[in-house]
């Protein structure tokens, strides 16, 4: 799935809102680029790539995405975002060791390198505090724990997990926010779009339906969001930020491979975000060459 | 709404798929019948496969 004619390339599994739009966008700009689909993707370390030689890393899965980033860099293809990016903002812990390390506000994190740690974690944190899987999106299993007794039987099952990754347990701080967190869209180091995110359910991701909003961007969430974006070394972002009690903002997590229709939707024709980031591609490609 | 380019067989219940004459290979697209998720397989000839299960890492 490659062609030396093509100078950008969007590596995805899934075509969808998100790929279908850059990819159209590249192509009304005039750029040769092409999908590359990373099921049939296999790379030499050292060699040279026959293929683009920048890429827009677009693939759903977290391990294929890191994984097809080292080896395209391997090969000496310009990735965006980089490896480097994709393997911080996909693991929990780094991201919050980085945000931490650059002194941005994030909630207080414990890594528990044990089950039986993590009950003493949750313990200094307070109830309710929350556990999350290193590695996952969409808020899939991430477990709000409201005191010791379910404390114990959530770390109970992710003892009795096989992978070893499983045993190392990952606590924070509950932010107690109203009904909403913000969502800010990073495109090459700018603050191009945010929403708030509503919902019902206590996290508010828009794939377990949360709804989307306007939000005004003003200086100070902008600022913290690219910097946030900076932190983790992606080009292309979706930082997500709450609001303290006291209306402070704190960066929960920075999303590398950022899925942007509901904030599209949100903006209309005020914005094109596919535009943007097939712009961003352009200029990239134009440096490479 | 696209124009509809030809509308190949769900293989899951057999319904017309319309497909947009701006399809693309990989794309995920929804049976109007039975609502499983369908990837374009290829674009001509037009087929449709059922879409992979959501992995533990997906995301984004």
């Amino acid at each position: 799935m490659s062609s030396a004619a093509a100078r950008i390339g969007v590596l995805a599994s899934r075509v969808r809102f998100e790929e279908k739009n850059i990819l159209t966008a590249l192509e009304r700009r005039g750029v040769a680029c092409e999908q590359i689909d990373p099921r049939a993707l296999s790379v030499q370390a050292g060699t040279s790539w026959n293929g683009p030689q920048t890429v827009l890393n677009r693939e759903v899965g977290h391990y294929r995405a890191l994984y097809a980033a080292s080896a395209l860099e391997s090969a000496g293809v310009t990735v965006l975002n980089s490896a480097a990016a994709t393997a911080v903002c996909g693991d929990k812990w780094q991201t919050s060791a980085a945000l931490v390390a650059r002194g941005l506000p994030t909630p207080e994190t414990i890594l528990a390198l044990t089950p039986d740690a993590a009950l003493e974690a949750l313990e200094d944190l307070g109830y309710p505090a929350v556990i999350k899987p290193l590695v996952g999106s969409w808020g899939r299993l991430v477990t709000r724990v409201t005191d010791r007794a379910m404390g114990e039987a959530v770390l109970e099952h992710l003892a009795a997990l096989p992978s070893p990754q499983s045993h190392i347990v990952y606590v924070q701080r509950e932010i107690a926010k109203a009904d909403r967190d913000i969502r800010v869209l990073v495109v090459g180091g700018r603050a191009v779009g945010a929403t708030y995110r509503r919902s019902e359910d206590w996290r508010t991701n828009v794939a377990r339906g949360a709804i989307s909003e306007r939000c005004p961007l003003e200086a100070d969430l902008t600022t913290l969001a690219v910097a946030a974006a900076d932190t983790v070394g992606a080009c292309v972002a979706g930082v997500d930020l709450l609001e303290e009690p006291d209306g402070r903002l704190t960066v929960l997590e920075v999303n590398d491979r950022v899925e942007f229709r509901g904030l599209q939707s949100t903006y209309g024709t005020h914005l094109d975000v596919a535009e943007t980031i097939a712009a961003l591609m352009s200029e990239k490609a134009e440096a490479e060459s | 709404m696209q124009e509809t380019l030809i509308a190949p067989e769900c293989p899951e219940c057999d319904a017309a798929v319309p497909l947009g004459t701006d399809a693309r290979v990989s794309e995920i697209v929804e049976c109007p019948e039975c609502r499983l998720e369908l990837e374009i397989e290829s674009v001509q000839p037009p087929r449709l496969l059922l879409a992979p299960e959501v992995e533990e890492d997906w995301g984004e």
